[in-house]
């Protein structure tokens, strides 16, 4: 059967039933600007991180790109050192907060109450809030970049150079505000998920029944509350250095140098996971789909995610290799640095496993998962070689760190991405992407990631330090430097086609339908794009892939997508049980609101004000945040109740 | 100078027991895991390859569900093998890092390493104070006996790093790491700050020249002598530099008396300035003096605008410093 004879009517709920009006007459956001201001509809907001984010890889990239001609040859002059630095620093940063973390978070945001079958994230204005605040704090960090100040320590930002009296400008000022706001955004994001997640499944989705990307988000969730306090600390302590004379980290002052470290890097190993786990759960859960069978392993599969970021605590010491550690930490870490590689061993066998006893559909979103599967052992390898201590003394501060960071980043995070756009772009968007573009995208990506920074393992074990804006002839750098920046444009012209198609694809592409890969899990229930409520009944769940029960028989009893709660009585969601997932209460959902927008405004306000040292400004913002806050907590009698009437 | 290395950065040559233990890790561990990366893609190639779906991309979605059985030994198979991989690697990594962790024998001599932002320092120890001399950039040692560094900084921190010679320890501030390395065949190995250090971190190398013990002991004897006092026209030189130059940087036996700068005493036993960014030659010494600016863009070293006479008269100056 082709594509055009797929049957395009959604398994669920027929749209013109009076109930299903009258949930969209509850649900629909008010039109216009205002309305588009002020909506909580987490639909809107999956796809505004990921344009927003993808906006930040596009200009992380044109910065790469930039330095990448700097140094297609030994001592170039296109840019001064100081330009070098800021870029670097700009595209580290760019990369990691602005775009991996947020772009996954977009994945998570718009499919969470989908594949969850619920109608909404538990908090929806909190949702709201967490994007407008990653915005606000990407471009006040861009702000101070465009006006000069761009940070200018690579995105670890060691002290001392961070401090004063080496770094007098704001440069680490923007930074450290920006980070701080940036911290605000994915703590609030992140209780969004491990609530919902927890308490908003669908009846019958026990805990074992879940999607593996929603066990990814979670657990890079977790990671993230447990986390992110030490780095918004370490910001802040940073910045009380810079203004007010503390000495934390300032060795004048008798502070220490190395704890800005532990405390940067207890934050940031655990991050790594953070951009990879959503990631790995992207392919674990659509990559069956095109082998046309369960994953293999769902529950080793879970429970190794889990374990790497538990374990993904215990590591953070492996970045501190040379910093003069004593032998027994050293030995300490560097034995755990190899045991955390074996939870990912499980993941990659599993999804050989799926491809081995699976018949696998040549799609482009296949194509790149298995690419991700490669680059994944690529990146976990020469993770595993920095993992020996000894070696790592050679490889550390090298640019063979700077590959293992983009096999890593770019193997499983935009690889992954750019699968899971292919797989899930018809359900945001009702149009499938094109497909013959696709394999284009697909093999310029492959092709030219790994001709830019294969190579560079290379360049590193040659002995090219990372973060240097030139170097001279002779050192037998020169020709690899040319082939990767040969690579890195491959590469960028790849993401470039994906934009193209994206922008084709959104007018002109092939209508979907609401499944139109044939996929197991609940948002394949729904019309693409879902409607404002997104179930019209919520469901109930009797196995891991509902919409596959019938060729699989796994469950007792049935999954029913077409009978249950209505839960039309106002804007209602409901609330199951953390284990079982059973139905325990009703609860009402707010209405659009400004708050949440303002809110942010405020928070980042504050952050300006601080940056200028506007003391009294700062004051007067700070109450206008309270202000806002007490409008957005303001008790409403009927919370979220737009219409009253009981259901006839 | 023989370059033992090449290219010279290369630690997958190693010239020293510390070196050849990591290099021989890291060679392992580079072996096996491309090995790990063939096998992951021949399987996943062939998987694709003998299990692909007949099915055209149309028509994808169509194909019928299944649930085969037998996977799941693919992961207890696959995981039993890299555990075993995994936990060879670690025994020899353990191995390596006892055997490296002290010096096999006792240290020749330590030197103290003082990381500037954007050069070395190296400091000769002795119990005798005087013994004890400095260099910049370059620093010598005897080959076949480990040498001790004490390594400290100045300002933000830094990375020693000779790569051939297997160290790469972290300057902090406000702390002093200790570290050894030994070289086992003359030459001079380069080194360079591997710790991002602001503006001019790309231009903060050096060379360790490794020499027989006799050559390092005739080398030392002349390093600690001072400078000899400069006579007829470069007399003028040498009160020029004292003026000029002299806040900064020491001349032992002169005026010149300031440490902010390297010292240059014996300027032109080194082969290298400004921290290994140019050959010690006639041009480029004197391009340096006039417009350190503009090669090494935000150095610590400020163009002094010389009038064209001054500057010759101190460039020679400096090339008598032998
Ligand atoms: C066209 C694609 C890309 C190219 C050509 C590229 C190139 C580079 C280069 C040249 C550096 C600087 C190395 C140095 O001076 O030490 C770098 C650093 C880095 N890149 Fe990329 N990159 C690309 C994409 C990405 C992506 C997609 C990510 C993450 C999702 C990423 C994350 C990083 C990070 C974290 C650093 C380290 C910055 C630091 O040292 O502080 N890059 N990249
Ligand atoms: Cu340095």
């Amino acid at each position: 059967m082709a594509v055009a004879d797929i049957d395009r009517s959604p398994k669920l709920q027929p749209q013109n039933e009076p109930t299903a009006l009258r949930l969209a007459g509850l649900w629909a956001g008010e039109g216009g600007l205002r309305g588009w201001l002020s909506s909580v509809d987490h639909k809107e907001y999956g796809k505004r991180y990921i344009i927003t984010a993808f906006v930040f890889l596009a200009l992380g990239g044109v910065e790469a790109l930039v330095m990448r001609l700097q140094l297609a040859g030994p001592n170039k002059t296109l840019l001064t050192p100081e330009q070098y630095n800021q870029l670097f620093s700009m595209h580290g940063l760019t990369m990691i907060f602005l775009y991996a973390q947020p772009v996954l978070s977009g994945f998570s945001v718009f499919l969470f109450p989908l594949i969850l079958g619920t109608r909404d994230m538990a908090f929806p204005r909190l949702n709201a809030f967490s994007y407008w605040i990653y915005l606000l704090s990407g471009l006040f960090i861009y702000a101070g970049f465009l006006i000069g100040y761009g940070p200018n320590d690579g995105w670890f930002n060691y002290a001392p150079y961070a401090l004063k009296p080496y770094n007098p400008g704001p440069n680490m000022d923007f930074y450290a505000l920006g980070m701080i706001l940036f911290g605000v955004s994915s703590t609030a994001g992140a209780t969004n998920f491990v609530v919902t997640f927890l308490r908003a499944r669908a009846p019958g989705m026990s805990i074992n029944r879940a999607p593996i990307l929603a066990w990814g988000t979670v657990t890079a969730s977790f990671g993230i509350l447990f986390s992110v306090p030490a780095v918004s600390l370490a910001f802040f302590m940073l910045w009380t250095d810079r203004q007010f004379g503390t000495h934390f980290f300032d060795p004048a002052g008798r502070g220490q140098p190395l704890l800005w470290q532990h405390l940067f890097w207890i934050f940031a190993h655990p991050w790594v996971y953070v951009v990879a786990l959503p990631a790995m759960g992207i392919v674990s859960d659509a990559l069956p789909i095109f082998c046309r069978r369960p994953l293999v392993g769902y529950t080793v599969v879970v429970l190794a995610s889990v374990a790497t970021m538990v374990m993904g605590f215990g590591v953070w010491l492996h970045h501190m290799f040379a910093t003069g550690i004593p032998f027994l930490a050293l030995s300490f870490f560097s034995a755990a640095s190899f045991v955390i590689t074996v939870p990912s061993a499980v993941a990659v066998f599993a999804w050989i496993a799926t491809i081995w006893t699976g018949r696998p559909v040549l799609s482009t979103a296949f194509l790149f998962f298995a690419g991700f599967i490669v680059m994944f052992v690529i990146g976990g390898v020469s993770g595993v070689m920095t993992a020996a201590a000894p070696s790592d003394q050679q490889l550390t501060d090298t640019y063979f760190v700077v590959a293992h960071i983009h096999y890593v980043l770019i193997g499983i995070n935009v690889l992954a991405v750019m699968g899971g756009l292919y797989v899930w772009f018809p359900k945001m968007t009702g149009r499938l992407l094109d497909e013959r573009l696709g394999r284009w995208n697909f093999w310029t990506v492959f092709i030219g990631f790994n001709l830019a920074f294969l190579p560079m393992h290379w360049t590193g074990l040659a002995g090219m330090p990372r973060r240097i804006y030139t170097y001279p002839q002779g050192l037998g750098w020169s020709a690899v430097n040319l082939v990767t920046t040969i690579g890195a444009f491959i590469l960028a012209f790849g993401v470039l086609l994906l934009f193209v198609n994206i922008w084709i694809s959104r007018r002109r592409g092939v209508v979907a339908g609401p499944d139109p890969w044939g996929g197991p899990t609940l948002e394949w229930a729904v019309s693409s794009p879902p409607p404002p409520y997104d179930f019209a009944v919520i469901p109930a769940v009797a196995s891991r892939h509902p919409l596959w029960e019938d060729a699989l028989q796994e469950a007792a009893g049935k999954s029913s997508l077409t009978r249950g709660m209505a839960l039309d009585d106002g804007k209602e969601m409901l609330v199951t049980t953390a284990l079982d997932a059973e139905p325990v209460a009703i609860q009402k959902m707010p209405d659009d609101s400004l708050a949440p927008l303002l809110t942010a405004i405020a928070a980042t306000a504050l952050a300006v004000a601080a940056l200028r040292h506007a003391w009294i400004a700062a004051g007067l913002v700070t109450l206008v945040l309270l202000a806002v806050l007490f409008f957005w907590l303001w008790p409403r009698r009927a919370l979220g109740q737009v219409a009253e009437r009981k259901h006839v | 100078m023989p370059t033992p290395a090449s290219p010279p950065m290369n630690y997958l040559q190693a010239f020293g027991d510390k070196a050849e233990a990591i290099a021989l890790l890291t060679w392992a561990m580079l072996v096996l895991s491309i090995a790990v990366v063939a096998i992951i893609a021949l399987l996943t190639a062939a998987g694709v390859a003998l299990r692909r779906s007949r099915l055209a991309v149309e028509d994808t979605g169509r194909a019928p569900i299944q649930r085969p059985s037998g996977g799941l030994s693919w992961i207890t198979v696959g995981v039993a093998v890299s555990t075993l991989a995994l936990v060879g690697s670690m025994a020899w990594n353990a191995y390596t890092m006892a055997a490296i962790n002290r010096p096999p024998r006792a240290p020749a001599l330590t030197i103290e390493v003082i990381g500037h932002q954007w050069w070395w320092q190296f400091r000769y120890l002795s119990d005798d104070p005087t013994q004890i001399f400095d260099t910049a950039n370059e620093a010598h040692i005897p080959t076949g006996a480990p040498v001790r560094i004490l390594v400290r900084s100045e300002d933000v921190i830094h990375s020693f790093w000779i790569p051939a010679l297997g160290d790469k320890l972290d300057l902090i501030p406000g702390q002093t790491n200790a570290s050894w390395f030994e070289a086992n065949r003359p030459g001079a190995y380069r080194g360079q700050c591997a710790e991002y250090c602001g503006r001019q971190h790309a231009h903060m190398a050096l060379t360790v020249v490794a020499q027989t013990p006799e050559a390092f002991h005739a080398w030392r004897a002349a390093q600690l002598r001072p400078a000899q006092r400069a006579t007829g026209d470069l007399e003028n030189g040498e009160a020029l530099f004292g003026a000029r130059c002299g806040a900064c940087h020491t001349v032992r036996g002169t005026l010149a008396g300031g440490v902010f700068g390297p010292d240059l005493t014996h300027l032109m036993s080194r082969g290298a300035i400004a921290a290994d960014t140019l050959q010690n030659t006639t041009a480029t010494l004197t391009g340096w003096i006039a417009d350190p600016q503009r090669i090494k863009p935000g150095a610590k070293m400020p163009t002094l605008e010389l009038p064209g006479t001054e500057l010759t008269k101190i460039r020679s100056y400096l090339q008598s410093l032998k």
